[in-house]
């Protein structure tokens, strides 16, 4: 009992990439207003955000700064091989979204990869036409669906979220991630959990490795850094939401409007 | 009749000067942005001193972005709450903050090579200009977007960076948002942290 919650209780958290998060406003109607996302626990939020930034400043910075020392092929390859797992959470949900287009692309460029690019380390799919596509996970599906964030959250160790994209993260652990279920789920002669966790940890530090000099600069240019992330994790979530290239898609320029100078 | 002559024959030579001036002197959003990039650019790769560069930096944003604009934006709804004393206070601090945030933020950067590569027209007063920060050794390839206000288009003026789609002034607005929030709307507590910032 005790390793099925320890179990129900990273998978929810390492199903979440870290800082990716999830949208403001879900409906397309209302689509530019992440800020009215309510932080409903904001005390706590910032109580975990705190543990959080301790953990990192002591853990996962360092590892992700020891991380950038191995050769560029080689995080650049686990980097990709990581990306052509995700297909398997994307190609559920663009069908979910009713984009079979997507789906399909998806596929091919997962089948293509994980054999011809041996576990996903290259991208040999790209060079034949099945560019890459953005990753898609079940709290996008619900957003597109209609469904509220509802309010704002802070997981301890991974960070940013909303309740709906915690519940949409759930969906991961009852079969909508066909790699926790040959990992985790199920006994297969071929993998084990330490593959799963594994996956997820190396895809945290992976992106932390990315983004030291942005969330460094971040910090230290805010007066309040946890809104920060708060707004610039909810507008990403916006974006992802709405499938948008269009930059002007995802702009309220109503406040702009207003400010006159000469 | 030769005065109205002369007068129609000036009337024509002004509205024609008047036309072609506008056309002369009227800046591309494009071009405006890749000039820009460019002369940061320049600065950020030469052996001058940090603090040289910094002055430099500041100087192109002081001639090249909506300073005043971005801070009514990012005061959202509390603009309207403020006095003129209020208000002369917030602009010379948020100019202050604004310009040290802003220098400071780039300085770290060596030689960013950044390609402008569209523009869309929003309407008469914005253009948002596309372009594409290089990708090197550590950092990957990084769309930038550039909402240029164009009210004056012979004076066009940044007012907001989108990076990978997330507004740089919508992130500011509701960070300023959140101090004067906790602070039970007090907006003398946000004056007290961009002081203490800009002191820093």
């Amino acid at each position: 009992m005790k390793k099925l919650s320890l179990i129900f209780f990273l998978s929810v958290l390492l199903s979440i990439p870290v800082y990716a998060g999830s949208d403001g406003q879900l409906s397309l109607s209302e689509k530019n207003k992440p800020e009215e996302v309510k932080d409903c626990f904001e005390n706590v939020n910032r109580g975990i955000f705190a543990f959080n930034q301790a953990l990192d400043a002591t853990i996962f910075e360092p590892i992700a700064k020891g991380y950038r020392f191995i050769p560029s092929p080689i995080r650049s390859g686990t980097s990709n091989a990581l990306s052509n797992l995700s297909n398997l959470v994307s190609v559920p949900n663009n069908l979910l979204q009713g984009d079979i287009e997507n789906a399909g692309i998806n596929s091919i460029r997962f089948a293509i990869n994980s054999t011809i690019g041996i576990l996903g380390i290259f991208d040999p799919a790209a060079a034949m036409g099945f560019e890459k596509k953005d990753k898609e996970d079940y709290g996008q599906t619900l957003g597109t669906w209609g469904v509220g964030p509802g309010c704002y959250l802070v997981l301890p160790i991974l960070g940013p979220s909303t309740t709906r994209d915690a519940v949409g993260s759930i969906a991961n652990l009852v079969g909508g991630d066909p790699w926790f279920n040959v990992t985790v789920a199920n006994d297969t002669n071929y993998f084990n959990e330490s593959d799963y966790y594994a996956t997820r940890i190396t895809n945290g530090v992976d992106f932390r490795a990315k983004n030291i000099e942005s969330f460094d600069n971040l910090e230290e240019n805010s007066i309040d850094f946890y809104a920060s992330i708060r707004s610039l994790y909810l507008q990403d979530r916006q974006q992802k939401i709405l499938n948008s290239q269009t930059i002007t898609d995802t702009m309220d320029d109503s406040d702009w409007e207003e400010i006159e100078t000469d | 009749m030769s005065l109205r002559k002369n007068l129609l024959s000036f009337s024509i030579f002004f509205i024609i000067i008047f036309l072609s001036s506008k056309t002369v002197f009227s800046v591309e959003p494009d071009k405006f942005i890749q000039n820009i990039v460019d002369k940061a650019s320049a600065v950020l790769k030469n052996d001058h001193p940090k603090e040289y560069k910094i002055e430099k930096l500041k100087s192109i944003a002081m001639d090249s972005v909506d300073i005043r604009g971005i801070g009514l934006y990012t005061l959202g709804s509390h603009r309207k709450k403020l006095s003129d004393d209020q208000k002369k206070k917030y602009n010379d601090l948020f100019r202050d903050y604004f310009l040290k945030s802003f220098s400071s933020r780039l300085s770290d950067y060596t030689d960013p090579k950044i390609n402008v590569i569209s523009q869309e027209k929003l309407n008469e007063k914005y253009t948002i200009v596309s372009s594409i920060l290089v990708a090197t050794e550590k950092t990957p390839e990084v769309k930038i977007d550039w909402r240029v206000y164009t009210k004056n288009p012979e004076k066009p003026l940044i007012r907001d960076l989108i990076i990978e789609g997330l507004s740089l002034a919508r992130t500011q607005k509701e960070e300023f948002n959140s101090v004067i929030q906790s602070n039970n709307g007090n907006i003398n507590a946000l004056f007290i942290n961009l002081e203490n910032f800009i002191n820093n």
